[in-house]
């Protein structure tokens, strides 16, 4: 460690500085404009760096860390391409507010404007996707840069920063002062929710017969999980989440309704009709979730608590707004609730009822093998307590629905993108952040495909994630649409032709890999593939090829009018 | 409605651009935008025009305090404010018409800034309303050019 008031060259003060911000992992890939900080890096022992196979590939890993730890996750990479790969993983990170900062090198600062050599505008390129980004002008600047970047990525709603370094600023030397605090005068995020605001709330949910809680991923964020299950519980409040809310809290409680939305359950999408009060936490009225807006919870007298005060009246106009933490909110609330509460019993009887009435079901016939039994399955043996990492498609929905989450921090996906080949990285990531929970990633062909480098790098790391390739030979949720909505166009998402032999891939890679194509085949290789520890491991589940995810609202439909099962049942085979 | 909105940022490159951005990504209106420093050198005005309903002016104000190089967003419109408009106009001259033109300018309050052979350039300031009135009038007279500065507005003096 270099004290403060030393002489360092910008790469040494750039390794300084994650120092200070305790970073454990960068996620990188070298390059011209970088030389000088790897040739820093070559002998730095207390951060490790992870050498990814393509530059998306970092950033889902970063991102996957974050998710998993709530620690801002490091992508380096160099000018050019290299910063130019980054862009999708920044703007997945963007839409799931995930905590990034991203350092990319830059062609001299001479040079910036002349079309260099590997010369991008990436401030210029990540300004609609980042928090905010930063391009450092004087190496004098670095070190209050870098604070500056984790303090945003970090505070308020969390998201994606990124530096760009020009090469001279690296290999200028300054003195090395290091910012005891961070002081940015345009950012200033309301933490705190006003007292006025949550005892207003507190007396409408006292005095609802049948309030609902619309969980998302900013009550995991705010770490603030306690809180919503001791509330929920005290007032008997069923509680129904987003994708990214799922965990926050425990699916085999009675008051869970799982999710809600387009493949969200039946009755948690019946209790959104039904409700009186949608009490929203960090949550943000996604089209996924609502449907069409205007039928979206029509009975209910909406609260909504959000860190970002844009998130509140953007897509749904609601009745309270309270903007801050959600860990403030709701342990606000348990402050100020009155002791007398309406009786739920007969709102929650109305529920179950829905809940039997048309549970999440699926048939599973002994010749054939369906991702819902896998998915269950791994639910089971796993306990409900394994990271589960997905990518995105049909799998991603039926974990949404089979696997039961019993903690926060369980599920890291990609909601708010939709990014196919996020789920091989992030599981990567996720799993250099916990080392006392299995990571499983599920993932489907199609997407396994799209960032199937990564493989090398849990390879070389030994990184016991366990691959659960639900392989359908086809971009199972776009067939599904196309059955429903295009007329059984089945236009290029039939893979069946040109999907490699995974097994034999995955083995290439230096990585373990099995095969199963019935449920007791799937079954021995979930027990195997949990078991064991010695580096990846990928299972290829061959399963039937044209099921779909129900229920589903379709795009723009309301809510409460879900397609429940096929319209004309076929095979699936 | 028209709203005028008046935003402080920092005097950084890239300030125009992110707030340009923001209207472009989400959709916004945006009418005129002008910039210039204040008397903070670090610190510098925006004068936004947009239009929109109620709910999406109040997305535009809070999408502009969530950039972080905004420091402080106002929106005048509904605020006693001064708006003023500054517009460079190239006319033709002709003999016949020289003498209707310099009473226009008259009626218009506005200023010769250059007279040649052939051309007159003249401006004028005032609100955007004036200036589209003023542009109006000369058409028939024979605008060769233009260039309109788009509003700047101010909080009025207490």
């Amino acid at each position: 460690m270099h004290a403060s008031g030393q002489t360092l060259n910008g790469s040494e003060i750039f390794i300084e500085s994650l120092r200070r911000e305790n970073v454990e992992y960068i996620f990188g890939y070298p390059g011209g404009s970088l030389l000088k900080v790897y040739e820093t890096l070559f002998d730095v022992k207390d951060i490790q760096h992870i050498l990814v196979r393509h530059e998306q590939g970092a950033t889902h890993m970063a991102e996957g860390y974050a998710r998993a730890t709530g620690k801002p996750g490091v992508v380096l990479v160099t000018s050019g391409p290299g910063a130019t790969n980054t862009v999708t993983g920044i703007a997945n990170a963007y839409m799931d507010s995930s905590p990034m900062v991203v350092f990319t090198g830059q062609v001299p600062s001479s040079l910036i404007g002349n079309d260099a050599f590997q010369e991008a505008d990436i401030v210029g390129i990540t300004r609609p996707i980042t928090k905010h980004n930063f391009l450092v002008k004087d190496v004098k600047e670095l070190a209050a840069t870098i604070s500056k970047a984790f303090y945003l990525a970090t505070t308020g709603r969390p998201g994606p920063v990124l530096v760009d370094m020009p090469k001279d600023i690296l290999n200028a030397s300054c003195i090395f002062e290091w910012p005891e605090t961070v002081e940015i005068r345009g950012f200033k995020p309301t933490i705190k929710c006003h007292i006025n605001q949550v005892e207003k709330a507190a007396q409408k949910i006292a005095a609802s017969k049948r309030p609902l809680f619309y969980i998302g991923g900013g009550v995991i964020s705010a770490e603030a999980s306690e809180e919503l299950q001791k509330l929920a519980i005290q007032l008997n409040i069923p509680v129904t989440m987003t994708l990214q809310g799922l965990g926050a809290f425990p699916g085999n409680h009675p008051l869970s309704m799982g999710m809600l939305g387009m493949h969200g359950t039946y009755w948690a999408n019946q209790a959104v009709n039904r409700c009186d009060l949608l009490i929203a936490v960090g949550a943000r009225f996604d089209d996924r979730v609502t449907g069409k807006v205007e039928t979206f919870a029509p009975q209910a007298y909406k609260i909504h608590n959000d860190i970002d005060p844009t998130n509140v009246d953007k897509n749904v106009k609601v009745d309270l707004p309270v903007v801050g933490d959600a860990q403030n909110f709701l342990a606000g609330l348990l402050e100020v609730m009155p002791e007398t509460i309406e009786n739920r019993d007969p709102w929650l009887a109305e529920i179950n009822a829905w809940r039997e009435q048309c549970p999440l079901t699926y048939s599973n016939e002994e010749d054939m093998l369906r991702t819902e039994f896998v998915i269950e399955e791994v639910s089971k043996q796993t306990k409900g307590n394994a990271v589960v990492v997905t990518d995105v498609g049909q799998h991603q929905m039926w974990t949404s629905q089979f696997y039961t989450f019993i903690n926060p921090r369980s599920i890291i996906t990609s909601g708010g993108l939709g990014t196919m080949g996020y789920g091989l990285p992030a599981a990567i990531g996720a799993a250099f952040g916990i080392k006392d929970r299995p990571v499983v990633l599920f993932c489907g062909d199609g997407g396994f495909m799209m960032n199937i480098q990564e493989l090398v790098t849990a390879v070389h790391h030994k990184i016991p994630i366990k691959i659960f390739l639900i392989n359908n030979s086809f971009l199972g949720m776009v067939r599904q649409w196309q059955e429903l909505f295009h007329k059984e166009k089945y236009s290029f998402t039939d893979l069946g032709d040109s999907n490699p032999d995974f097994v034999k891939v995955a083995e290439a890679f230096g990585c373990r890999a099995l095969k199963a194509d019935n449920p007791d085949t799937a079954k021995a290789a979930i027990v195997e593939a949990l078991a064991w520890n010695d580096g990846p491991i990928l299972v290829d589940f061959r399963v039937v090829k044209k099921d779909m995810v129900f229920p589903m609202v379709p795009a723009g439909g309301s809510i409460s009018d879900m397609l429940l099962a096929r319209l004309n049942p076929k095979t699936m085979v | 409605m028209k709203h005028l909105i008046s935003v402080l940022v920092e005097n950084k490159f890239g300030s125009l651009n992110r707030v340009a951005a923001m209207f472009s990504a989400r959709g916004f209106n945006l009418e005129s935008i002008s910039i210039g420093e204040t008397e903070d050198a670090e610190i510098s005005r925006m004068t936004i025009v947009t239009r929109g309903e109620d709910q999406i002016i109040s997305q535009v104000l809070k999408q502009l305090n969530r950039l972080v190089d905004t420091i402080k967003v106002i929106d005048l419109t509904r605020q006693p404010h001064v708006e003023r408009e500054l517009l460079l106009m190239t006319l033709k001259l002709t003999k016949t018409q020289q003498h209707e033109i310099f009473e226009l300018i008259n009626v218009f309050k506005g200023k010769v800034v250059d007279i040649k052979q052939k051309s007159i350039t003249i401006e004028v300031i005032g609100s955007p309303e004036k200036i589209n009135t003023t542009i109006d009038i000369f058409r028939g007279y024979g605008i060769k050019e233009l260039a309109r500065s788009g509003a700047v507005a101010i909080h009025r003096g207490e």
